[in-house]
């Protein structure tokens, strides 16, 4: 008897710890599972605001048009940049373009300050809120993904997520380098 | 921030079950008093239903309530195109879904947030605040309250507001009912036999002692933690924004600022606001144990004194360096993140004319359906809405407009 009791006991202690790692990996797989979604999530938002960009110049420039007549290379060198950037195809290329409208972007609008018919006009300021409130999303869209991005890292790296992470293969995010120093400006265009 | 995020949760529930303590406490002494050692359990029975009814309450709808009660208005991007997208820029930082916004008539510079969850959020600002920020100021105040939202905050406060009311309720029941009542009862003990009589007397003692005590202990309590939590919110504003000037010079401003006191806040609703909302001139630098909120002085130097980035960890030395006390940061909180300071947008670098007052007049024309017409010649036309002709005449240059409201 005191030997049966003991292999039921040993064989009850051991099924409770694969009971506790089986829960502990499931909940750990769960957990990596929203992070990562979150991660997609916040990338996903800096493409919906760089279409948002996209979006907006041409109602941008159109409004421009009238008023400054003889500014016809700053419309053309931000219309092409937007095309462009919209005809980027790698992430590596986009992010090129995008840097380079958001120069042009920033040439336009000191041009602008040129013509205060224009910046009185209602129609002009209301479009130009918006564009720089998408500059700043884009920003806040790249911000909050990297700092998701060091979270999500940051489990994979520890001990001892670290493992169930290796099991279902979640690897490491890159964060989102803003390359060129002249994009990192872009935000600051002076409205 | 996660972290902080998952430590704040526990100190709600820790603060929470403490206030609990103390209305579960209150209630059992009031029905010991009243109905002798027996009554103890019908006393407990009774706060708990108060808690229990208050809460289910402000669950389902203390949010629309408290909005209601504060005269704020849900406004759309067309109203208030600066302020709909400084409070989605905000959401985008911190990872949100888009709170509700609302706007408060009131010319006191002032804002909060609300709700049960980060999905089902709202951040109300009052006209007079909009009225005197510019758009770095708006980011700073916004990204404070964002904060709130993240940090669930908003969830606490209502939770504890609706607490702190339930134990002010159960006293104020009890000690007038006392005053009023106190002649039937005892001639209904005294039927009861001589022997009950002194120890009944010393347990409607403690009880009106523990009946006038325990409101402003829960009040303590809940003004402690209200008071980390502003600092916290500012921590995770300079953090989200990359810029602690911008809500320094806002609440600069705000403190600065000649406005007579909000008119819709209280006692309970006090501690959601951005800046405490009672104020005397002279009063702001008070600082003692019934404050809801740390000094503004204060919290402006420390997000003055943040130079070296806009991480937590800078904010936390900065408070260390401002205060000479400990810091009220979690210090699992505190990984080390590396986080520059961004620049002043152009608006704040060359800032403009102060914004009129007569602005604040037109926010809310337009959140009351007011038709804004600009003439050739310069004028706004603001047409109310209950204006009944289909056009109006410019009154300087006297060209005919069509009104055509949406």
């Amino acid at each position: 008897m005191g030997i049966g009791m003991i292999a039921l006991i040993v064989l009850l202690v051991i099924a409770a710890g694969l009971l506790l790692v089986i829960l502990y990996v499931i909940g750990t797989y769960n957990v990596f599972v929203g992070l990562r979604n979150q991660v997609d999530n916040a990338w996903s938002q800096i493409d919906v605001q760089l279409k948002r960009r996209h979006d907006l110049i041409p109602n941008l420039v159109e409004t421009a048009k009238g008023y400054m007549q003889h500014e016809r290379g700053t419309f053309e060198a931000v219309t092409n940049a937007r095309a462009q950037a919209m005809g980027a195809k790698t992430v590596a290329d986009a992010a090129k373009a995008e840097g380079a409208l958001g120069d042009a972007l920033s040439k336009f609008m000191l041009v602008v300050e040129n013509y205060p018919d224009l910046k009185a006009n209602q129609n002009f300021l209301a479009l130009q809120e918006e564009l720089s409130s998408t500059e700043n999303k884009i920003a806040f869209a790249r911000q909050a993904y990297n700092d998701q991005a060091m979270f999500f890292n940051n489990r994979i790296q520890m001990f001892p997520s670290n493992i169930v992470a290796g099991i279902f293969s979640f690897t490491k995010r890159d964060f989102f380098e803003v390359s060129a120093a002249a994009e990192r400006e872009a935000p600051k265009v002076s409205f | 921030m996660w972290e902080l995020i998952r430590i704040n949760k526990r100190n709600s529930v820790l603060l929470l079950l403490m206030m609990a303590v103390c209305l579960l406490g209150l209630g059992a002494v009031i029905g010991m008093a009243i109905r002798g050692p027996d009554g103890g359990v019908l006393g407990l029975m009774i706060a708990t239903g108060i808690w229990v009814v208050l809460t289910l309450i402000s669950f389902s709808s203390g949010d629309q309530i408290l909005l209601a009660a504060s005269n704020a208005t849900a406004v759309t991007h067309d109203v208030h195109p600066q302020l709909f997208n400084v409070v989605e820029e905000m959401s985008i930082a911190a990872g949100l879904p888009m709170p509700k916004v609302y706007i408060i008539n009131d010319p006191a510079p002032n804002a909060f947030a609300t709700g049960r969850n980060p999905k089902s959020a709202s951040v109300a600002v009052t006209a007079g605040l909009l009225g005197r920020l510019n758009r770095d100021e708006l980011q700073g105040v916004v990204g404070h309250e964002m904060s709130h939202i993240l940090h669930r905050d908003i969830l606490f406060v209502t939770l504890a507001g609706i607490m702190l009311g339930s134990v002010a309720l159960l006293s104020q029941v009890f000690l007038r009912g006392t005053m009023y009542g106190g002649g039937s009862r005892r001639r209904f003990s005294s039927g009861e036999g001589k022997g009950g009589g002194g120890a009944a007397i010393i347990l409607l003692i403690i009880a009106i002692v523990v009946a006038i005590l325990a409101p402003i202990m829960t009040q303590l309590l809940y003004f402690a933690l209200s008071r980390r939590r502003e600092y916290l919110a500012d921590a995770g504003s300079a953090r989200l924004t990359r810029y602690p000037e911008g809500l320094a010079s806002a609440l600069e401003k705000i403190a600065n600022d000649r406005a007579p006191q909000l008119a819709s806040a209280n006692k309970v609703t006090a501690p959601m606001f951005i800046v405490n909302p009672f104020k005397k001139a002279g009063q702001w630098n008070l600082s003692d144990l019934t404050s809801t909120h740390p000094p503004i002085s204060e919290r402006i130097r420390i997000l003055r004194n943040m130079s070296q980035g806009a991480s937590l960890k800078d904010y936390s030395d900065a408070f260390v360096n401002v205060t000479k006390s400990r810091t009220v940061m979690p210090a699992s909180a505190l990984t080390k993140e590396d986080i520059a300071l961004r620049q002043a947008s152009a608006e704040a670098k060359n800032e403009q004319k102060e914004k009129q007052l007569r602005q604040v007049g037109d926010i809310m024309r337009k959140v009351n359906g007011f038709v804004f017409l600009t003439c050739a010649c310069g004028v706004t036309l603001k047409i109310p809405p209950n204006y009944a002709a289909a056009t109006v005449e410019c009154p300087r240059c006297h060209t005919v407009h069509n009104v055509n409201k949406a």
